[in-house]
């Protein structure tokens, strides 16, 4: 077999095709979202989806076990809160066919609101996790997590990060082994968790990690996935998993000894012990939470974590040596120029623009609005020169958060923003409290056909799915009616048409009572259908300024535009320049031209 | 940092400049000679106009996919104030071939901040630096995006200095060739040639 370059995430979604997974569902987030993306691809062969959130994900996934199939849910890791409900009880119930969630978590806080370590779902929902260190070892494990789950009727936690999910390495793959269906037998017993049946679901899950505590000590240590790496000198041990692992070896070398741990709950405390007892110093190596040092602390055994290793932020190898042996970093080289930082921005021609252009004037004449923001490219909003969110917290909280500002303040009117991916994940729920519970709440959607900040993924407001299918469109405005709104207060706008969507902003700051604006336009980045062009005037054109009339009073660069450049004149750089005309509207001097037809 | 011989190039540049294709292509080309390979691709939101950084390590055995500071044998900017940035990770003895090309980033565009000048001068006295205009070379091949691969080409020369005969012996233009779109086999084929003869 040939070897392949892969990432963490590709040599995950190859393992789960060979292990015989039929259904795979996932809403996307960084660092997990290829992963559904590379199984999709196996269409005809296994079936995957979008979901509108993590919960319905794994609840789906989990249906497809019930029904008899190897199934798969993947998210990041703040995903798993969302499917947390769902996941503790699957956990009692036991499983039909193997079932595996994938959380892919985020050290280091590259594209993720928190660094929360979900290692320690493992403990708290009671069921057995693996963790791979790079793409082979995800390839691997994904095959072996859906023996365990069947073989111990249970779910299995599979945790990656930042590093395994998107690093590449070599990983010699095999064949896909194709598996019968397990036949459906109803037993109420088994699956309907009321309390009578838990009350025997319980005991029984104890017995369980017994049972595969058992196993991560022998069978998990025979197939190498709990091992022992022995250097001839024991004086120094490590004990590390995950990607940790690849950080400890480069910093501690070859001449120490390790014990790498694949299969990190139940953790092999015997087996930990021993290696314990055989070496002089001990080291854990991990990222974030000291997650195995707690439970190895608990067993009474000595051990050097998180005295010296950060318990916060990713690590790599330096940052393990300097922990370790108190290397000081390479000599930066001191020197009088610094790089300018290079902050990511909302793109030339996003739709965002227009709208959070005129909430940001707004605030600047009267300061009198609250802006609770939510999870998405509009983020970047908050950002000068726009600073036009307030908060942002989590997935479908802007307009709950603004529920309750709403109902309380005095001084503010509030308004909140989200996406249309992010409105039909969570966002759904909150907008029916806030007309249900009327709040004089101004919801903002902002419909750009597409989840656009992970990398375009289709949604079911979209009319596409993952696999390429043609769906039914979520008519947001018809949803929005059906909660109970007033008359006239649904708008839907143009964003990029700035006296629009200042007018529709006016008619909802004088509607006492809940009012929702929709903006709808397509994603600067979205690969266009037959629909969006018969819906939106998508021709080529770029805005160029006129030097002759232009005053440089600088108003445009108001809008943040990463194609307007400031420098000795005011000029707009033609490749990046979609033609929005937010600019133009802008300029009180009439001296920004259209271009149609491009250059 | 690494005890064996796990050799560390970095392509630094900004989303969108073809940093990820260049590394395929360099870690084909390095997976044909045998070697372990590891390939990280850093960015925040690099479409959005971020910074991005691919890291390559190679040698018998790779353990860590993330390149330190002060490790990097080759570092190639496809951008010239992204190689200001990345100059720490340059080894002692490391090379830098920077791409004379100016991306400015947003606190540039809103005048906010000054785009850096003097860039090379300061390169210069910190580290062996080769500047190009890949530029300029991939538009008068008639094509400015093959620029990545004119850089390509480069990376190819400066690494075969510290490497065995073999290397700059792989077919590179038929990985090249493999790798890109049919229509544009010709140009980025000439576009490596050219590369490769800068240095």
């Amino acid at each position: 077999m040939v070897k392949k370059l892969l990432t963490g995430n590709e040599a995950v979604a190859r393992g789960a095709y060979e292990a015989g997974v039929k259904f795979a569902s996932a809403y996307p987030g960084t660092p997990s979202t290829e992963i559904l993306e590379s199984i999709a691809k196996y269409k005809g062969e296994l079936y995957a989806e979008w979901a509108p959130n993590e919960k319905v994900a794994y609840e789906s996934a989990f249906g497809a076990s019930l029904a008899g199939v190897r199934s798969l849910a993947t998210m990041k890791h703040v995903g798993v809160n969302v499917a947390a409900d769902p996941l503790f009880t699957s956990v009692y119930t036991g499983v039909t066919g193997g079932i595996v969630l994938v959380s892919a978590d985020d050290p280091g806080m590259h594209s993720s609101q928190n660094e929360q370590d979900n290692r320690h779902y493992a403990l708290a929902a009671k069921l057995p996790m693996l963790e791979p260190s790079d793409s082979e070892e995800s390839y691997e494990l994904i095959k072996l997590a859906y023996d365990i789950s069947e073989r111990f009727n249970t779910p299995v936690l599979f945790r990656m990060t930042t590093r395994v999910c998107h690093s590449r390495s070599l990983v010699e793959t095999g064949e896909r082994v194709e598996r019968e269906d397990i036949p459906y037998e109803k037993n109420i017993k088994k699956y309907v968790a009321t309390p009578a049946n838990a009350h025997i679901m319980r005991p029984a899950l104890i017995e369980r990690l017994k049972d595969l505590r058992e196993y991560s000590e022998t069978e998990a240590v025979s197939l190498g996935v709990n091992r022992a790496e022995w250097a001839d000198d024991k004086s120094v041990g490590v004990v590390t998993s995950g990607v940790s692992y690849q950080y400890a070896k480069d910093a501690f070398g070859e001449d120490v000894s390790y014990l790498k741990l694949g299969m990190t709950n139940p953790l092999p405390l015997d087996l930990i012990k021993d290696f314990a007892s055989k070496v002089g110093k001990l080291y854990v190596v991990e990222e974030l939470d000291p997650y195995l040092e707690d439970q190895l602390k608990q067993e009474g055994i000595e051990v050097i974590g998180k005295e010296v290793i950060p318990v916060w932020n990713e690590l790599n190898a330096d940052i393990v040596a300097n922990a370790v042996f108190g290397r000081t970093e390479a000599q930066e080289k001191s020197s009088e120029l610094v790089a300018v930082p290079r902050p990511p921005a909302m793109c030339a021609g996003c739709p965002h623009r227009g709208l959070f252009y005129v909430l940001s004037s707004h605030n600047k004449k009267h300061d009198d609005l609250m802006i609770t923001g939510d999870i998405g490219c509009y983020t970047l909003s908050s950002a000068p020169p726009l600073s036009a969110i307030d908060s942002c917290i989590c997935m479908g909280a802007s307009i709950s958060m603004g529920h309750g500002a709403a109902k309380i303040s005095k001084t503010h009117r509030v308004v909140s923003v989200i996406g249309d991916s992010t409105f039909l994940h969570t966002g759904v729920n909150s907008l029916m409290n806030a007309v249900y519970n009327s709040s004089n709440l101004i919801t903002i959607i902002l419909d750009n056909r597409i989840t656009a900040m992970t990398g375009q993924q289709q949604n079911p407001g979209t009319g596409f799915t993952l696999q390429g299918e043609v769906a039914p469109e979520v008519d947001i405005p018809l949803l929005c009616k059906s909660f109970g709104f007033g008359e006239g207060a649904i708008h839907v706008v143009n964003p990029l048409d700035l006296g629009q969507t200042e007018a529709a902003l006016e008619k909802a700051l004088e509607t006492d009572g809940p009012s929702v604006i929709i903006t709808k336009w397509p994603c600067v980045l979205k690969k266009m259908n037959e629909e969006d062009r018969k819906a939106f005037d998508l021709a080529k054109r770029t805005c160029r300024v006129d030097q002759e009339k232009c005053k440089k009073c600088k108003l445009c660069l108001a809008c943040g535009c990463p194609a307007i450049y400031n420098g000795d004149e005011i000029t707009i750089e033609q490749e990046s320049c979609t033609g929005c005309k937010v600019c133009q509207q802008i300029c009180p001097f009439d001296a920004i031209e259209v271009i149609e037809n491009g250059k | 940092m690494a005890s064996n011989d796990t050799k560390n190039i970095l392509l630094v540049g900004v989303g969108g400049q073809g940093t990820i294709l260049a590394s395929n292509i360099l870690s084909t080309g390095l997976i044909s000679l045998g070697y372990d390979v590891k390939m990280s691709e850093i960015h925040g939101m690099s479409q959005r106009g971020g910074n991005v950084s691919t890291q390559i390590r190679f040698g018998s055995k790779v353990n860590s996919p993330i390149v330190g500071k002060g490790e990097a044998d080759v570092i190639v900017a496809f951008e010239k104030m992204e190689a200001l940035r990345w100059v720490d990770y340059l080894r002692p003895n490391g090379s830098m071939i920077v791409n004379d090309f100016v991306i400015p980033p947003l606190p540039v565009l809103t005048g906010a901040e000054i785009y850096p000048r003097g860039i090379i001068e300061e390169l210069e006295k910190k580290a062996a630096v080769t500047v190009i205009d890949a530029g300029g070379i991939a538009e008068s091949l008639g094509n400015a995006k093959a620029m990545n691969v004119v850089l390509l080409g480069a990376t190819i020369k400066a690494l075969s200095e510290k490497m065995p005969d073999s290397f700059i012996k792989v077919d590179w233009a038929g990985i090249v060739s493999s790798t890109v779109k049919a229509q544009f086999v010709e140009l980025n084929v000439k576009a490596l040639s050219e590369g490769m003869n800068l240095l």
